[in-house]
């Protein structure tokens, strides 16, 4: 049975959760798109000395896990005395500030593969039209390639960030109260699975719900030349295991 | 340079593979039965096999896990007290490759679905009007050939899940991240052990990937691609 009176009370400390997880995660997203839209430029280059160090980032940090990420920089840059006695160490000891960047670098590495593979996939023809009436590359960019990509990209994208809000979980292990901690200290004190951890799964699938949905929109807008056969299906049947 | 401590991690590195591979073994049972319910399932197998896979790529791994953690340990309990067995413990390797198993069993469910419906219907019919039976069906004909386009769906999954591993550390597994944050707090060295770990997965990523690609060259042998002359 479930005991409402551990809900109500609770209730006040899930909404604080909630607030910290989608703060973070728009933080997350917002920095994230930021730094993966030049990157993906970058990494979709022709000229490999552009492409290849982009690459590298990507491959390091698709390769290792996001846990990891967080922990180096969390508890791992603490070990340098130097960081520790300069003016930076401010944003370094801060758990919200660790778990920002460490999210934003995970999402921007994948991000960026999911951006620099829709730009390499739009037809030469486009461009080659496009610098032929006197466009310059910036132009070309903006109007040319960009839209298409984005359009060609968004499905991917919008799948990256239902992830990033799971991913967001893991903050719980750097003292961030958001969702998932909030859920391990109600199951600490009441020892109860359902006013905890299923409290927490419904709020996390409500969100799910919430972001598939607004895709699912954005979708409909952006691809609304392509088939409608995906606009029948449910919602959740785009979300994927994000390629490694 | 790290103090002695690179046995250790090293014996770390040896629980993590094991917890990756036998999740990655409980995965892919998990995500046949999915997949058959999808496909051959009737009504009920179908909306049960859709739950599982709808719910649990809904939430984050980490709940999940919690979720299994410490519901199996309550489960346990009830049961040792009503069978009077005393305090049972629950294994964290059990739980953690039990959750990690049923979680990506989710996403193969999907990959096998879609590797099934790859293999040309009459290929089946003809093993059934030959008298084979379901079951031989099956496994003769559909699951030699579902492989090849299962390949790369199965690649991605065990890439993911191999990172994913690095949260059974949080219930108390005695994997890699564990053990780098042993010898963090021995050395007060936290850097060096986590970016060492970070340089372990990232070797193991890229042999797998390495490992991979020849698997899928062995079974696509024989198949011709677009470019090939």
């Amino acid at each position: 049975m479930i005991s409402w009176a551990i809900v109500s009370s609770s209730a006040p400390a899930f909404f604080a959760g909630l607030q910290n997880t989608l703060m973070l995660l728009m933080m997350v997203i917002a920095s994230g798109l930021l730094l993966s839209i030049p990157l993906g430029v970058a990494r979709a280059s022709r000229s490999l000395w552009i492409a290849k160090p982009v690459w590298v980032f990507t491959y390091v940090i698709r390769g290792t896990p996001l846990l990891v990420q967080l922990f180096v920089l969390y508890y791992g840059l603490a070990q340098f005395d130097w960081l520790r006695e300069s003016a930076l160490w401010v944003f370094f000891r801060s758990p919200w500030f660790c778990a920002w960047a460490a999210l934003t670098i995970n999402t921007a590495a994948y991000s960026t593969e999911i951006f620099a593979g829709a730009i390499k996939a739009i037809a030469p023809g486009e461009v080659e039209a496009a610098r032929a009436i006197g466009m310059g590359r910036i132009a070309v960019l903006r109007h040319i390639v960009w839209p298409s990509a984005w359009r060609r990209a968004l499905p991917q994208y919008g799948n990256e960030v239902v992830m990033m809000l799971h991913a967001t979980a893991l903050a719980s292990t750097v003292t961030i109260v958001e969702i998932m901690r909030v859920a391990r200290d109600v199951y600490t004190n009441y020892l109860v699975l359902t006013e905890s951890f299923g409290v927490a799964a419904v709020i996390y699938l409500f969100l799910t719900v919430v972001l598939a949905q607004a895709f699912r929109r954005l979708e409909r807008h952006y691809l609304r030349h392509l088939d409608r056969a995906r606009a029948s299906e449910p919602a959740f049947a785009s979300i994927q295991l994000k390629a490694a | 340079m790290f103090h002695g401590y690179l046995p250790m991690i090293l014996s770390g590195l040896k629980v993590t593979l094991s917890v990756a591979s036998t999740s990655l073994a409980i995965a892919c049972v998990f995500g046949l039965i999915g997949a058959l319910a999808k496909v051959y399932g009737n009504r009920t197998a179908r909306s049960l096999a859709n739950t599982y896979t709808t719910v649990v790529r809904a939430l984050p791994d980490l709940l999940v896990m919690l979720v299994v953690f410490y519901g199996g340990q309550i489960l346990l309990n009830k049961l040792s007290s009503s069978y009077g067995w005393g305090y049972v413990d629950i294994n964290p390797f059990a739980a953690g490759t039990l959750t990690i198993g049923f979680i990506f069993g989710a996403y193969l469910t999907e990959t096998f679905r879609g590797a099934i419906l790859s293999v040309p219907s009459g290929q089946l019919e003809a093993g059934v009007a030959y008298g084979l039976s379901r079951v031989q069906v099956t496994r003769l004909i559909l699951l030699p050939q579902m492989v090849r386009h299962a390949i790369p769906g199965l690649t991605n999954n065990w890439l993911v899940m191999l990172k994913a591993t690095a949260l059974v550390s949080i219930i108390g597994l005695d994997d890699m991240v564990h053990r780098a944050g042993l010898a963090s707090a021995a050395t007060r060295e936290p850097f060096t052990f986590y970016a060492l770990i970070g340089l372990i997965y990232l070797c193991v990523t890229t042999v797998s990937i390495l490992f991979f690609t020849a698997v899928e060259r062995h079974y696509t042998k024989g198949i011709r691609r677009v470019g090939d002359a």
